[in-house]
């Protein structure tokens, strides 16, 4: 879920675009690794190689759906009121849902091989798979990965000088819209990896992408709208507060991340991490 | 010449109908415009909408060409051509309200029938009864639609939920007497909540010191069941109780399988039959699972069970039918069974007794337009029919709701192929309430089999 969560407050922190049709990159992410991991699969090449697989196909929905999106549709509508921008996202979650449908059709996939190849290990009596220690390396490097581009290269410092003010960042001449691509592109990325990640652990089919969508935003208004460490603290706190829930009182489970949710917002109704906004006059 | 009281007045009239009423049944040719509503998008189209979509196509299409085997060998209904409208269930209760409205009185449908999701049904029946539309509830399986309320429009073909949750048990505690422990993971909503909980209060009845070790209800299409799958690990149950489905199940298994879940416990699968080939190795051995009803691997051998796997196999590129092609099957024959049966009382109604001369011309008056949709209610409460899943009876819900034995069965791999063994069938009795008594108060009450 950070994966996903840190994509979607970049998006956000950057473009000031709350993106329903993250969960749709997600979906599209999913399927097409499945679809990928499995033809590599069934072909006999090289198991291990199917990591990779998955990850290539992240990269290709990322980098083919990404653009396709903010320079067909999105780069005519900045500008425009925050709330119309969600709605247009919507709407492309809906188109892209349909889409999904039309190219993968209706039946569930399951490509089960990647998440059993590794093995299992154990703590207590509860067993795990290897794979889920992947999946949180994975985010762990995803993570470090972003923090080090954002406060360690020119291209980070360009971002963050857009997050902090467009119009400013403009008037100094940086390309605000070349940096809107790269950022959109790479938040589509990650949602992508995220469902490739995820591909493997269960059936993917029609409407995974709008059971992840709901969990994101809760976990980026806990976490504060833009922060990547408040995606980071999100995760967790959702994670821990679902298990704790499904452990001790599994029929406040579904009601318990919500719950978290509102009691934040009614102590910091910014989000934990959330910074201070100037006001311009 | 016939006497209102001669009995060889009776006899007769008796059987010139017989010699008649086929040629009369297969006169009639404006189509009959049936709704069937199934999921064609979502979580829920792979493994149930869709089957159910092509089993009704295949169905319809056949009986269009009179090659059903008997007692259905009439084309379409009593010679009328059937018409199939499909519409999508996805979108939730309050859509679906809608598109049954569209269905009634911008397409005109005859008769609608439909509807996997017990939440649908629940929306759908009183709007159903409210239009005065013939509708037929053929998979959902929440007790609550005869328990709660009585119609006189809608019917349900397939028996409820109570009877796979008791059938469980009963399979469960014949195979393994001495169970002390067990948990369930169930879908949160009715057809998740009905069955774990008719299960567990038939195990309380069934083996009382039996305890409940955790229950887990994760949201219906959550897909990530790894803190459920920690928390019955934790809880050491010897047995799994499920009523997943879909990809929620094929979620579950895959998840819990490389965790060693069911090196430690049991799985219970009430709906596990759809998925023995889809699933395939991942499906551990001595897994308990059910078809809801004795279809697919538990059906009789039958000339009706071989039709429809015949017609499913050439609709569906050679797919064995799974349960929700069976349901489907058992609407449409028994809403044909009803409508013929009305028919021809209205055959018998509409001939003057002691009359020879007109007879003719009284019946063709009689069947010009079919019977009315009250006529095919009547004919349809406490009906009997045959089926490619045996004998199927009207008995409950005042003749508005199906009862019928099921099976269960346990799950071992042979060769690379999960296969089906130690099959045992149990009779409607044994398994559903008596017509009048709620599934609660009759599980609660020792599950005495009705008279």
């Amino acid at each position: 879920m950070f994966v996903i969560a840190v994509g979607l407050t970049l998006i956000y922190g950057v473009m000031k675009i709350l993106n329903v049709a993250h969960g749709s990159m997600y979906a599209l992410g999913a399927y097409a690794a499945s679809t990928f991991a499995g033809y590599w699969l069934s072909h006999g090449y090289a198991p291990y190689a199917s990591y990779a697989a998955l990850v290539a196909a992240a990269l290709l929905v990322g980098l083919v759906a990404g653009p396709i999106i903010e320079r067909g549709l999105l780069r005519f509508m900045y500008g425009r009121d925050e709330v119309v921008l969600v709605l247009i996202t919507y709407a492309v979650f809906l188109i892209l849902e349909d889409v999904t449908k039309l190219v993968f059709g209706v039946d569930p996939i399951l490509v089960a091989e990647p998440y059993g190849m590794l093995g299992n290990f154990r703590i207590g009596e509860l067993v795990y798979p290897v794979y889920s220690l992947v999946l949180v390396a994975v985010s762990v490097l995803a993570g470090v990965a972003l923090a080090l581009a954002l406060n360690h290269t020119r291209q980070g410092k360009i971002l963050r000088a857009v997050i902090h003010d467009r119009e400013m960042s403009m008037a100094l001449g940086i390309n605000v819209s070349r940096v809107y691509f790269v950022t959109f592109t790479i938040g589509a990325m990650l949602a992508a990896l995220g469902g490739a990640l995820t591909a493997p652990t269960t059936s993917v089919q029609l409407g995974i992408g709008a059971e992840v969508i709901v969990l994101a935003f809760a976990i980026v208004v806990i976490g504060g709208l833009g922060s990547l460490s408040g995606a980071a603290l999100g995760a967790l706190i959702v994670g821990l507060v679902r298990s704790a829930a499904v452990h001790y009182r599994p029929e406040v489970e579904l009601f318990s991340v919500y719950m978290v949710m509102a009691v934040v917002l009614i102590v910091r109704p910014k989000g934990l991490f959330a910074a201070p906004e100037a006001r311009k006059i | 010449m016939l006497c209102r009281t001669s009995f060889a007045g009776r006899c007769a009239v008796a059987a010139l109908l017989c010699t008649l009423a086929p040629s009369v049944l297969a006169q009639d040719t404006k189509p009959i415009r049936i709704g069937f509503v199934t999921f064609l998008s979502g979580p829920a189209a792979g493994p149930f909408g869709v089957p159910a979509k092509l089993a009704a196509e295949a169905i319809v299409e056949s009986l269009n060409a009179g090659n059903v085997p008997a007692p259905y060998g009439v084309r379409g209904f009593g010679g009328r051509p059937l018409e199939l409208t499909v519409v999508d269930e996805a979108g939730g209760a309050t859509k679906q309200v809608s598109e049954f409205r569209n269905l009634v009185e911008r397409a005109r449908v005859d008769f609608v029938v439909g509807y996997i999701s017990s939440g649908d049904c629940l929306a759908v029946a009183p709007v159903a009864e409210e239009m005065q539309k013939l509708t037929i509830l053929f998979d959902c399986g929440t007790p609550r639609i005869f328990e709660e309320a009585s119609y006189k429009y809608v019917f349900r073909t397939r028996p409820h939920a109570t009877m796979d949750a008791v059938g469980a048990a009963l399979y469960l505690l014949e195979t393994r007497p001495g169970v002390k422990t067990f948990g369930g993971i169930n879908p949160n909503y009715a057809w998740g909540q009905d069955s774990w909980n008719d299960f567990t209060a038939a195990m309380s009845v069934l083996q009382p010191a039996a305890k409940t070790t955790t229950s887990q209800m994760p949201k219906f299409g959550a897909g990530q069941y790894g803190a459920e799958i920690s928390a019955l690990l934790a809880s050491g149950s010897e047995v799994i109780h499920s009523s997943l489905w879909g990809g929620d199940l094929e979620a579950f298994m895959l998840q819990a399988a490389p965790r060693a879940l069911f090196a430690k416990s049991q799985l219970v699968l009430v709906a596990g039959e759809p998925y023995l080939h889809a699933l395939g190795s991942v499906i551990p051995d001595s897994t308990v699972v059910g078809a809801r009803g004795t279809h697919g691997v538990f059906a009789p051998n039958s000339a009706l069970n071989t039709w429809l796997r015949d017609i499913y196999r050439a609709k569906s590129g050679g797919l064995n039918p799974n349960y929700p092609a069976y349901d489907a099957a058992l609407a449409f024959l028994a809403l044909k069974a009803a409508y013929e049966r009305a028919k021809i009382a209205k055959l018998a109604a509409s001939i003057p007794m002691g009359a020879n001369k007109g007879v003719k011309e009284a019946m063709e008056a009689a069947y010009g337009s079919g019977p009315s949709e009250d006529e095919v209610v009547a004919a349809f409460e406490h009906l009997s029919f045959d089926s490619p899943s045996g004998r199927m009876s009207m008995q409950l819900g005042k003749g508005h709701q199906a009862a019928s034995g099921t099976a269960y069965g346990t799950t071992k791999l042979v060769n690379g192929q999960v296969t089906v063994t130690n099959i045992r069938y149990y009779p409607p009795e044994r398994v559903q309430p008596p017509d009048g008594v709620s599934s609660a108060e009759w599980i609660k009450s020792g599950m005495k089999p009705a008279k």
